[in-house]
């Protein structure tokens, strides 16, 4: 038994260390293509990595840069964090009042799947070119699938929490705070995760096409001035931080996940 | 049943109301005519548009490189997730990539897209293609997944050739994730397409909406707006419900 479990374990190190290798293989071999692009085009469209890495170090000297990135820093989190708390709120109504869940739903998903750049014009004369547009737009974005994703984690619950609630005759507010959002901590931070790319998206599309500031507006500058290293390396600095996040809440997700499935073994 | 009925009819209801109020606003002059248009000037003003035939060249384009990148998409991607599915090391590597792609917004690679292929079609089917295989790939696996051992089992008693498998065993059992993957696609492609158009293009719906907001044509971009919508939202939903009977006549079994 020992012995099994031990050739077990031996076969998961090994497992995981030729995980490790294929994983470095294959950023090796991303590399390598974006070098040959690079090459291939002669850097007219992309600037192959070591240049870019350069010419991002000095970027990220020039205060132009940090300008741009705290303006769209700004409006992300702004809109990060009203689509965090707004669909928050609304999802677990949503998903506490049944019928009213059903009724909107499909409204929710419906405008989930829609183009909605084609609405950024009307975004846009509402608010105005400037930060509030770009929040709006990036709220657009976020906001639903927080709802969706909180929604359908407490339609999901065993409905006993929240009798055990109204039992208890918790408020509605301290229903929320104390049964439903520890309950659904799983799927939350999943629903925050894709918020989170998603409002990104939002506020620099909304800054590539008609902004004066900005991240994405420095990409779209970059590809007008013809100058290659300056829009890849901004694209390379979102993607960076948009997959660095993206596992940071991967893992705070598991974390909980793992939390909650652990629980009812405590108490038995 | 009746529930599901109660809920649609208030949906309903809810958006009609809303549409009213937009309506009663703009004819009162409550919303200024230059920002929101009354919904029934949207609707005249696309159907003249689409009457006139001037949006003909722009839905032409824009939905024959939806296709194309949709069609392309869906190859490469059960391609790839058979690939993967068969691979067990590949799908090590790739596990993490499918679950952090979507988080990467795929659509800041459009202006280098453009850069590399020029002002055109091609750099569109690209950002579509990148959109929309993930999805596919992500759909294929957890199809491929699904098929319960017992009827690959059963394929193999009955002496199936390999590609009779894949007709008569793994594909119907595969399908309805497949589906799911297959629709998701088509909205990413969709989205993909209709924003590269709108931020950096010549041709196509997207383009033409971005190019009335910018010579303050209102009606014109109105019209195409709500004509982009319609066919997003109609497209969708038949998806979502051939979906729901795929999903029901299986569980039926």
């Amino acid at each position: 038994m020992t012995d099994l479990s031990l050739d077990n374990a031996q076969k998961l190190a090994v497992r995981r260390r030729v995980r490790a290798l294929d994983a470095i293989v294959f950023t090796l071999l991303m590399l390598a293509l974006w070098q040959a692009i690079g090459s291939w085009t002669r850097g007219v469209a992309i600037s192959p990595p070591l240049q870019t890495l350069v010419y991002l170090g000095g970027l990220l000297g020039t205060s132009m840069f940090w300008d741009d990135a705290a303006a769209t820093l700004e409006a992300f989190l702004l809109a990060f964090v009203l689509s965090a708390l707004i669909g928050l709120v609304l999802g677990l109504l949503l998903g506490i009042r049944r019928f009213a869940g059903e009724v909107a739903e499909p409204i929710l998903a419906g405008f989930y799947t829609i183009p909605k750049v084609t609405l950024y014009p009307v975004v846009l004369l509402l608010f105005g070119l400037g930060m509030s547009a770009k929040v709006a737009f990036g709220v657009m974005h976020g906001l639903v699938p927080m709802t969706l994703f909180t929604l359908g984690a407490v339609r999901n619950l065993p409905p006993v929490l929240v009798r055990t609630a109204r039992v208890l005759r918790l408020s509605p507010g301290r229903t929320m705070r104390w049964v439903l959002v520890p309950a659904c901590l799983p799927d939350i931070v999943n629903g925050l995760r894709i918020s989170f790319s998603l409002s990104l998206l939002g506020v620099l599309i909304g800054e590539m096409f008609s902004s004066q500031r900005g991240l994405g507006f420095l990409l779209v500058n970059g590809m007008a001035q013809n100058n290659v290293p300056l829009s890849t390396a901004v694209v390379t600095v979102i993607v960076m931080i948009a997959i660095a996040a993206n596992a940071l809440m991967l893992r705070v997700g598991r974390r909980f996940a793992r939390r909650t499935d652990e629980q009812p073994d405590r108490q038995r | 049943m009746t529930r599901r009925r109660a809920a649609l009819i208030v949906r309903t209801v809810i958006l009609a109301t809303l549409i009213a109020l937009l309506e009663i606003g703009c004819r009162t002059g409550l919303v200024d005519p230059l920002t929101v248009l009354a919904p029934s000037d949207m609707v005249a003003a696309m159907i003249g548009q689409l009457r006139s035939g001037e949006l003909d060249a722009s839905i032409i384009t824009t939905f024959s490189t939806i296709t194309i990148a949709f069609l392309l998409a869906v190859v490469l991607g059960m391609a790839i997730g058979a690939l993967i599915h068969r691979v067990s090391r590949l799908r090590d590597v790739a596990d993490p990539l499918l679950a952090s792609y979507y988080s990467v917004p795929t659509f800041i690679f459009y202006p280098l897209l453009v850069a590399l292929l020029g002002l055109g079609k091609a750099p569109l089917v690209l950002l579509g293609i990148l959109s929309a295989t993930p999805a596919v790939v992500i759909g294929t696996l957890s199809g491929l997944d699904s098929v319960a051992p017992v009827l690959t089992k059963l394929a193999r008693v009955h002496r199936l050739s390999s590609a009779r498998t894949l007709r008569w065993v793994v594909l119907p059992a595969a399908l309805p994730h497949l589906f799911t993957g297959f629709k998701l696609a088509l909205s990413y492609a969709l989205i993909g397409v209709i924003a590269g158009e709108f931020i950096l293009s010549g041709t196509g719906l997207g383009y033409a909406i971005s190019f009335a907001y910018q010579s303050f044509d209102n009606r014109a971009m109105y019209g195409a707006m709500l004509f982009v919508l319609l066919v997003a939202v109609i497209a969708n939903g038949i998806l979502y419900v051939w979906e729901g009977r795929l999903a029901r006549r299986r569980s039926r079994g």
